[in-house]
């Protein structure tokens, strides 16, 4: 069997790895896990109440709804993955990271993109499209400190002492590659002013564009670079090897190949020419199996480990981020059939989805990781695990109430939207029938999204604290050895 | 099964060769990409255009940016979905080619609010003045928020003729009179939609940029619908 996550242990520890920069990038993660699921829940409580929107122009819906998606995605999980990519592919390589400079580069580079997003946003300075709203300066600077990324990511590949390359590498891989094809095509653009651009396709090709954009967004942030650190994270987490290499290797070249051609399930039932609407959908409903492959992976790599459930808050997270998984990728490839997605495209049932995905797999994924690497770096124990503990089931109750109530409120509003009479005419002719219906929903939804918020909370709180008491004089400076 | 003693084919042959490895991935995740984008630029199987679905006016392009700014889209669609249910509601499904000009799309993804495809001249333009500063006086309950600082800015020309000229680049037949004539053909847009809500007793200027969203959301698949129904009717 492979056991790469601890091929490590049987050489001499004398790499000095870089362990500040990972600190960095987890002290971040922390802090617009906040932000982002702070302003998630003011747009929560906007729906259910609207004078929430205050009466101001930068806080409307409109305006702070990308500041949400932009903040979750690529401030809170991106960082999360700098973070456990900086870690784990030293040790995976025996490797210091490539350039201690680059390394810096690119975190102040991205926290300065984030700023940059979260002052842009609420004034309106957007390009319009969902998931790539940031004007086109901040996409030149992404795509700069991306490039900065990848030359330390492969560079590093390059001077490393292990000969091959473990699994969740691979995973990291496709993210780095896969991101920068994405945002540098979804975002070319014209400059019209400083601070306004207009794609360079049009109509349903920049729609097809965006999607393909988007949908791997998910595909290549949110998905297969978290399972990567499922790869290196959870075997370490419960000290037992990966279940099955080749399962990896056939779901891994299955996901990346199959993944990039469901963005067009998006745009059933649109204007976008039929051959590519079912393309979207065939290759949707194709992308269950190297999904459940990774999610097979990952649970099976916990059997024999099944006690710590019960006792080790880490496991716990692992155990339900992989159950999400699953759940969300069965979900995702149903609502492409096209029969299905009559009903759930345009209602909350997508949010609910979506949310499955980030605050099911992402955040519990983030949370084990975090749990398991904070004590590790800062070289001490977790303050408190009775409060990750708590926390954990703070979470898990808020996905819950969240998920059901979005279910709910879609399943009930696309079933309004399609009802006729006897006579063959709508039944709810008024729109704002269809959005009354949903205000206990909204306010469920609200309640779920505070209790994941009091979790991440938590989660700090426990960070700061495991941070005070560990060992002083420990800093950068001194050598962070393996283990 | 794979050990250092004993390697996998994957192993040897990939995982020790990293620049290799890279390559495969980057073809892995460039062909779907490849087949489902190239043919959007091939007559035969991209997009069907619509004739008669003209570019939008300055005026309107500008009400168009407000639309974008405001983040609109991420409550409305502009996508009628061929179903009896959404031609009922909202009026003839969306054709591609009604989206011809359309940098950046905004089909959306979200219902929070209605569709707004067809929403051109669906209402008289006092509504709109009224449902932006307000929504609940024009739709009792709505949890849209009213937009006051709509009133308070305006548009500029230049900012009209900078857009104008980008679009030009993309392919948009606005000619250099059209960029050049711009001051003129807004003033005489708005001046209209200022007529019209003097009547309803709304009193404007013109230069308000809720009076440039007005010109967008009235146009709105107004052009598509005539061009659709033009169709229908020649059939």
């Amino acid at each position: 069997m492979s056991v790469e996550p601890d091929a490590h242990r049987a050489q001499p520890r004398a790499v000095d790895y870089d362990d500040a920069i990972v600190k960095k990038f987890i002290v971040a993660t922390l802090v617009f896990g906040v932000v982002g699921m702070l302003v998630g829940v003011i747009l929560a409580l906007q729906l259910a109440w609207w004078p929430a929107n205050l009466g101001l122009e930068y806080t409307t819906f409109g305006r702070l709804r990308p500041l949400h998606t932009n903040a979750v995605i690529f401030a809170f999980t991106g960082n999360f993955i700098f973070a456990g990519i900086y870690y784990s592919i030293q040790r995976l390589l025996k490797t210091r990271l490539f350039s201690d400079a680059l390394s810096n580069i690119h975190f102040w580079g991205w926290q300065l993109i984030i700023l940059a997003a979260a002052i842009s946003l609420p004034m309106g300075l957007t390009q319009g499209k969902e998931y790539a709203e940031l004007i086109w300066p901040i996409d030149i600077a992404i795509a700069v400190i991306w490039v900065v990324f990848a030359i330390n990511f492969f560079g590093t590949i390059a001077i490393r002492k292990v000969k091959h390359l473990y699994v969740a590498i691979w995973f990291y891989m496709s993210m780095v590659i896969t991101i920068a094809v994405l945002h540098i095509v979804n975002s070319l653009a014209v400059p019209a002013t400083l601070t306004r651009s207009y794609p360079i396709y049009a109509g349903m090709t920049d729609a097809l564009v965006q999607w393909w954009y988007g949908h791997n967004a998910v595909g290549f942030l949110l998905t297969t670079p978290i399972l990567g650190l499922m790869y290196y994270f959870l075997p370490k987490s419960v000290e037992r090897p990966v279940f099955s290499y080749r399962l990896s290797i056939i779901h891994f070249w299955a996901l990346i190949f199959l993944y990039i051609w469901a963005g067009p399930h998006h745009l059933l039932y649109s204007a976008l020419p039929d051959w590519a609407q079912t393309l979207g959908m065939v290759f949707s409903v194709m992308l269950i199996a190297p999904s459940w492959g990774g999610m097979l992976n990952g649970l099976l790599t916990l059997r024999g480990a099944w006690d710590r459930l019960r006792t080790d808050p880490i496991v716990k997270f692992w155990a339900v981020a992989v159950t999400f998984y699953g759940m969300s990728t069965f979900e995702g490839p149903m609502m492409s059939v096209r029969a299905v997605n009559s009903l759930s495209h345009f209602t909350d049932w997508t949010i609910g989805h979506v949310h499955s995905g980030a605050l099911g797999w992402v955040g519990m994924a983030a949370f084990a990781m975090t749990y398991w690497l904070v004590p590790k770096v800062w070289k001490t124990e977790l303050y408190s695990v009775k409060a990750a503990g708590l926390h954990f089931w703070i979470a898990t109750i808020g996905i819950v109430l969240y998920v059901v109530a979005m279910w709910a409120a879609g399943i009930t509003q696309g079933l309004m939207w399609r009802a006729l009479d006897d006579g063959g005419q709508l039944k709810y002719p008024a729109f704002l029938d269809t959005v009354l219906q949903l205000m206990p929903f909204y306010w469920i939804r609200l309640i779920g999204g505070l209790s994941y918020l009091t979790g991440m909370l938590m989660c700090c709180w426990n960070v700061i604290m495991t941070v005070k008491n560990a060992p002083a004089g420990d800093a950068a400076v001194q050598p962070a050895v393996a283990k | 099964m794979s050990n250092d003693a004993n390697p996998s084919w994957h192993r040897k042959a990939l995982e020790h060769r990293s620049a290799l490895f890279a390559v495969l991935v980057t073809v892995g995740i460039s062909i779907g990409g490849l087949v489902e984008i190239v043919p959007m630029y091939n007559i035969e199987t991209g997009p069907e255009t619509l004739e008669g679905v003209e570019p939008y006016t300055p005026l309107e392009l500008v009400g168009r940016d407000i639309y974008v700014s405001e983040g609109c889209y991420n409550c409305h669609s502009q996508w009628v979905r061929p179903f009896r249910s959404e031609t009922l509601r909202y009026g003839p499904w969306s054709r591609a080619g009604e989206y011809a000009y359309d940098h950046p799309f905004q089909l959306g993804s979200r219902r929070i609010g209605p569709d707004l495809m067809r929403v051109g001249k669906k209402y008289p333009d006092a509504w709109h003045w009224e449902h932006m500063r307000d929504p609940r006086s024009t739709s009792p309950g709505s949890i849209m928020p009213p937009y006051p600082w709509l009133y308070e800015k305006t548009w500029s020309v230049e900012d009209a003729q900078a857009s104008m000229r980008a679009m030009q680049t993309l392919g948009v037949p606005y000619s250099d009179a059209d960029i050049e004539g711009a001051g003129e053909s807004m003033q005489r847009q708005s001046q209209e939609i200022v007529a019209s809500l003097a009547k309803a007793g709304a009193k404007a200027q013109g230069d308000e940029q809720v009076v440039a969203l007005i010109a967008y959301l009235q146009r709105l698949g107004t052009d598509g619908r005539a061009a659709i129904e033009a169709q229908e009717a020649a059939q």
